[in-house]
């Protein structure tokens, strides 16, 4: 399903990620296919158990046991040009990938960062382990040049994690991400826990380091101001499933799924004289051994009888897609 | 309008753990001199990032946490001065909406229990009355079927329903003031907007005053009549809903609002941040706390305290430039 | 929980299946059967290995109760009687666990024995619980000055090593059951307190204690009703852990010699009577009242730990 003509970072296709409980099968993240180009910003959209942290988290094989992958696989092409299926990959493989091609932040700085640790330690030992043979003194040269970037001054490296403000730790993770030179950044609710103003200049922030690193970056968030912001694409997540995927633009003005409308029309723009906010009755579904049927008829107010009975596909529209039964062909 | 809640000077400080005693001990200035008004009907809000004093605030104007210094007033009547006794039935009219249902809900305490509990404290109508109201108010905030959910335990519902049995509870005394302290931070977006509705129907229906306590002014636009921005213990600007937004005149204001993120794609992008970051409260920057990080700071900023001024029509600021 | 009651169900059923000989007619109908199966072995699917030691727990420790309560069907010696047999006699057909130098028949010791050891255990946690819960409540809540010299008595108690405690206590009463029973308490009282007392601590933090306040509860009706129901879920963990510590308190004091009257049967006693016979070949004095203490504890042990997975709250589906 990738657009041809442009290069893919990353291929997810079929992925199924599942956690047996008691009474069943948690069905997280159910065939889902998604190209991520690279230098894009991907936004990944969706509310809590829609399967967007847990799609993030398997990208680099670090979800919880007992949840496993059930299906799918996805594709590293990196800068070498070789493409490998992270999936398939053993542990020493995986432990060379983090960091160096594909790194990831999250979203509490505060726990993020080992508080017995100095900053320059920090960044000595992401770069030792995967560089065992750089010296100290050479690796604190590196994290220098880095917190310029970050902006943050060098006598920062000596103090310890509680020494420093939520935004500044969130700005030390973004630096610990990038010190090797990764081509995927995946950001998990990076700025959740921040401030307004702190998020604003955090955003600024990874645009920046983004056109200066030639990174691409995959953003979770159920922040729909921040993905309009960052992103170019944007993937909305629902029940596990892709529910559409297309530009940026097209998501917000113009949006095929009713789930994605139910979304625009419910958050408070403060742009807008908005008298009246569109609410979704309902709440998000139960994953536990689902049905065949589209996981958002319950709530959606377009809702026919195939709806309920058949699991739509996300099938692609000349460059952008979308899961709906309103669009796809009932065969 | 009547004002229906008044706090004069209120002052709330807190000793820093293990600072010394006397002179030598840090205190931190969480709520620094802050007086406002409430009328009868209105929703206003409080709004600020963290630390600027507006959680603790809402909690000082019920008495939850006991001012260090100043008035409260409650339809005209000094509730500092209340005793237990009459605190106490204060309570049945003065409420708390809270931010993480999850946490302020007994994992212990079925859905009826909760909510039927103030009306056990305040002796109102006996067991089988209680019931019957508790289900009515139940079914008022979209809790249904009534019956069915009275008897589950808060970690069997879901984010937006346990918040409708928080506002349930909040409201089954009938009380007028409610302080909603970040109620819809915790939920998912599309529940957000539910409860923001149910709420404002609430309101309506129930002849409610709010005080609306949120970091996000996005909610505040869609849900105050006026909005009061704090920062670092201080209200530093406070205007009707439609004058701060579209003639915001303290700085903090103008930066907060630019830096709101907007859901459209096409919407500017926020320039001119201000530098730095929220000071600690406990060494606050002398003057006008803002003025360290501020674009148009003067000398004259670092001076006294700058105070609330009126610049026209009801709308006060507390920076000293024009 | 509704599951417990039909819990309850099936394992009544299984009792009945173990006794051989039990004449009790317990009366389920096919669908209670059926139901109750279900609920267990959806359990047993759920919590797997914690399940089996709940279990086990349950049916060492019901096993014996029910010993303490129908002694007739298991011996029908008199403990005390030192007519029952020989002395010093094997175990034979006649006396299954043979018999004590005064003749006595021991398994009949056993079965008596039961009691002594299981009332006191119980009395005294009973009794520390009572003690130490409602002081950990209010001293973890008022948090002043009565915490602090209050958690100043506690933890020098505490400190203090159990056993010896017990023993300067029945040293210091004198012999008798509820002296000894008083004795043993006293030891567990702090544990009571301490557990409480922390996750009082803890609660008091939450937000639905400041909601509780915010409603206009009265403090003692917070404790109540906010704070206490969210404590007793590792205090009855903690009870019948303390049973079975509280078990081996008692049969190390009577192994000492203090504390009981010798027309009780007591296992520490046994214990210590078998101890001297030893050497001449005779096992089955010391062997028996060994084992049972063992068992004994060991039951009450695995029913704490196969609770403390079952009734955590917070318990994670997978």
């Amino acid at each position: 399903m990738a657009e041809t003509g442009r290069e893919t970072i990353l291929e997810i296709k079929d992925l199924s990620i599942a956690y047996p409980i008691s009474i069943g099968t948690v069905r997280a993240v159910e065939d889902v296919s998604l190209p991520v180009y690279k230098g894009e910003v991907l936004g990944l959209v969706g509310e809590s158990g829609c399967g967007k942290s847990t799609l993030g988290l398997s990208v680099l094989q670090l979800m919880k046991p007992p949840g496993r992958v059930s299906g799918g696989s996805i594709i590293y092409r990196g800068r070498a040009g070789e493409a490998r299926d992270i999936l398939a990959m053993g542990q020493k493989e995986l432990l060379d990938l983090r960091g160096k091609n594909i790194a990831m932040i999250f979203q509490n700085p505060l726990t993020s960062l080992d508080p017995l640790v100095s900053v320059a330690d920090h960044f000595v030992e992401a770069i030792q382990v995967h560089e065992s043979e750089v010296k100290r003194k050479n690796a604190i040269e590196r994290a220098e040049a880095i917190l310029g970037d970050l902006g943050i001054e060098s006598r920062r490296l000596a103090e310890y994690p509680y020494q420093l403000s939520g935004g500044m730790r969130q700005r030390i993770m973004i630096g610990l991400a990038l010190i090797l030179h990764p081509d995927l950044l995946l950001a998990d609710e990076p700025t959740t826990a921040l401030d307004v103003i702190v998020e604003a200049g955090f955003t600024e922030l990874l645009m920046k380091l983004k056109r200066q690193y030639d990174l691409t970056v995959v953003l979770i968030s159920h922040n729909l101001g921040l993905v309009a912001e960052m992103a170019d694409r944007i993937a909305v997540m629902y029940g596990g499933r892709i529910a559409e995927l297309a530009s940026v633009d097209d998501i917000f003005s113009r949006p095929l799924h009713p789930y994605t409308k139910g979304l625009m029309d419910c958050v408070p723009n403060i742009l807008l004289d908005q008298k009246e906010l569109t609410a979704m009755p309902g709440s998000p579904p139960d994953l536990v051994n689902p049905n065949p049927c589209c996981p958002f008829a319950p709530r959606c107010p377009k809702a026919m009888d195939v709806c309920r009975s058949k699991t739509p596909r996300l099938v692609d529209y000349g460059g952008r897609s979308a899961a709906c039964w309103l669009y796809e062909r009932k065969d | 309008m009547s004002a229906i809640i008044r706090a004069e000077h209120l002052v709330k400080e807190f000793p820093v753990k293990g600072s010394g005693v006397g002179k030598n001990r840090r205190i931190v200035h969480a709520v620094d001199d802050v007086s406002f008004e409430i009328d009868e009907g209105e929703v206003l809000g409080l709004a600020g990032e963290s630390g600027s004093g507006k959680s603790t605030t809402g909690r000082l104007l019920i008495r939850l946490i006991e001012p260090t210094s100043g008035k409260i007033e409650y339809r005209g009547k000094d509730i500092i001065s209340y005793r237990p006794r009459e605190l106490e039935e204060l309570r049945a009219k003065v409420q708390m909406i809270f931010q993480d249902p999850m946490s302020s809900l007994s994992p212990r305490m079925s859905v009826g229990e909760a909510i039927g509990h103030p009306l056990d404290i305040h002796g109102i109508g006996d067991r089988a009355w209680r019931r019957e109201a508790v289900l009515g108010m139940m079914r008022k905030v979209g809790l249904s079927p009534a019956e069915y959910l009275y008897k589950k335990y808060p970690h069997q519902l879901s984010g937006g329903q346990s918040q409708r049995v928080v506002i349930a509870r909040a409201l089954v005394t009938r009380p007028d003031f409610v302080v909603a302290d970040e109620p819809i931070a915790m939920a998912d977006v599309s529940v957000r907007a539910l409860i923001l509705k149910l709420m404002r129907d609430l309101k309506d229906e129930m002849g409610l005053t709010y005080l609306f306590i949120t970091h996000d002014l996005a909610t505040a636009k869609y849900l105050c009549d006026r909005v009061a921005i704090m920062y670092l213990g201080r209200i530093v600007e406070l205007a009707s809903r439609d004058e701060l937004f579209s003639h915001p005149h303290h700085p903090y204001t103008k930066a907060l609002l630019a830096a709101v993120p907007i859901p459209d794609p096409k919407a500017r992008k926020p320039k001119d941040l201000p530098e730095g970051e929220i000071p600690s409260a406990i060494d606050p920057p002398a003057g006008c706390h803002f003025h360290p990080r501020c674009r148009f700071a003067k000398p004259e900023c670092s001076g006294g305290r700058p105070p609330l001024r009126d610049i026209g029509g009801g709308h006060l600021s507390a920076c000293i430039l024009d | 929980m509704a599951f417990f009651d039909t819990l309850l169900g099936g394992l009544q059923l299984n009792e009945n299946k173990n006794e051989a000989g039990a004449d009790r007619a317990r009366f389920s109908p096919a669908s209670g059967l059926a139901k109750a199966l279900g609920a267990f072995s959806e359990a047993a699917r759920k919590y797997r290995v914690e399940w089996w030691i709940l279990v086990a727990g349950i049916l060492v420790v019901g096993l014996i109760v029910f010993m303490t309560v129908f002694p007739a069907i298991f011996t029908r010696f008199d403990p005390n009687d030192q007519s029952a047999g020989p002395q010093l006699g094997a175990p034979s057909f006649a006396h299954f666990l043979g018999t004590d130098n005064l003749g006595r028949d021991v398994g009949a010791r056993m079965v008596y024995g039961a009691r002594t050891i299981l009332g006191v255990a119980i009395a005294a946690s009973l009794l520390s619980a009572l003690i130490g819960i409602p002081l950990g409540l209010i001293s973890g809540f008022a948090g002043n000055w009565l915490d602090k010299v209050l958690s100043l008595v506690m933890d020098s108690v505490y400190s203090f090593p159990g056993l010896i405690l017990a023993i300067a206590f029945a040293a210091m009463l004198g012999p008798g059951v509820i002296n000894i029973t008083l004795a043993v308490s006293v030891v567990y009282i702090p544990t009571y307190f301490r557990l409480v007392r922390g996750q009082t601590l803890q609660i008091k933090e939450e937000l639905y204690v400041e909601a509780a306040r915010a409603i206009g509860a009265r403090k003692s009706v917070i404790l109540a009703k906010y704070v206490f129901p969210n404590v007793i879920a590792t205090v009855v963990v903690v009870f019948s852990l303390n049973i079975a510590d509280a078990i081996m308190t008692e049969a190390a004091l009577s192994y000492i010699g203090l504390g009981l009257p010798a027309g009780i049967p007591d296992w520490g006693m046994d214990l210590s009577m078998g101890k001297k016979f030893l050497p001449s070949g005779v096992w089955w004095m010391i062997t028996y009242p060994g084992a049972m203490i063992m068992l004994l504890a060991l039951g009450f042990t695995m029913l704490g730990e196969g609770l403390s997975e079952i009734l955590n709250p917070r318990l994670q589906e997978y």
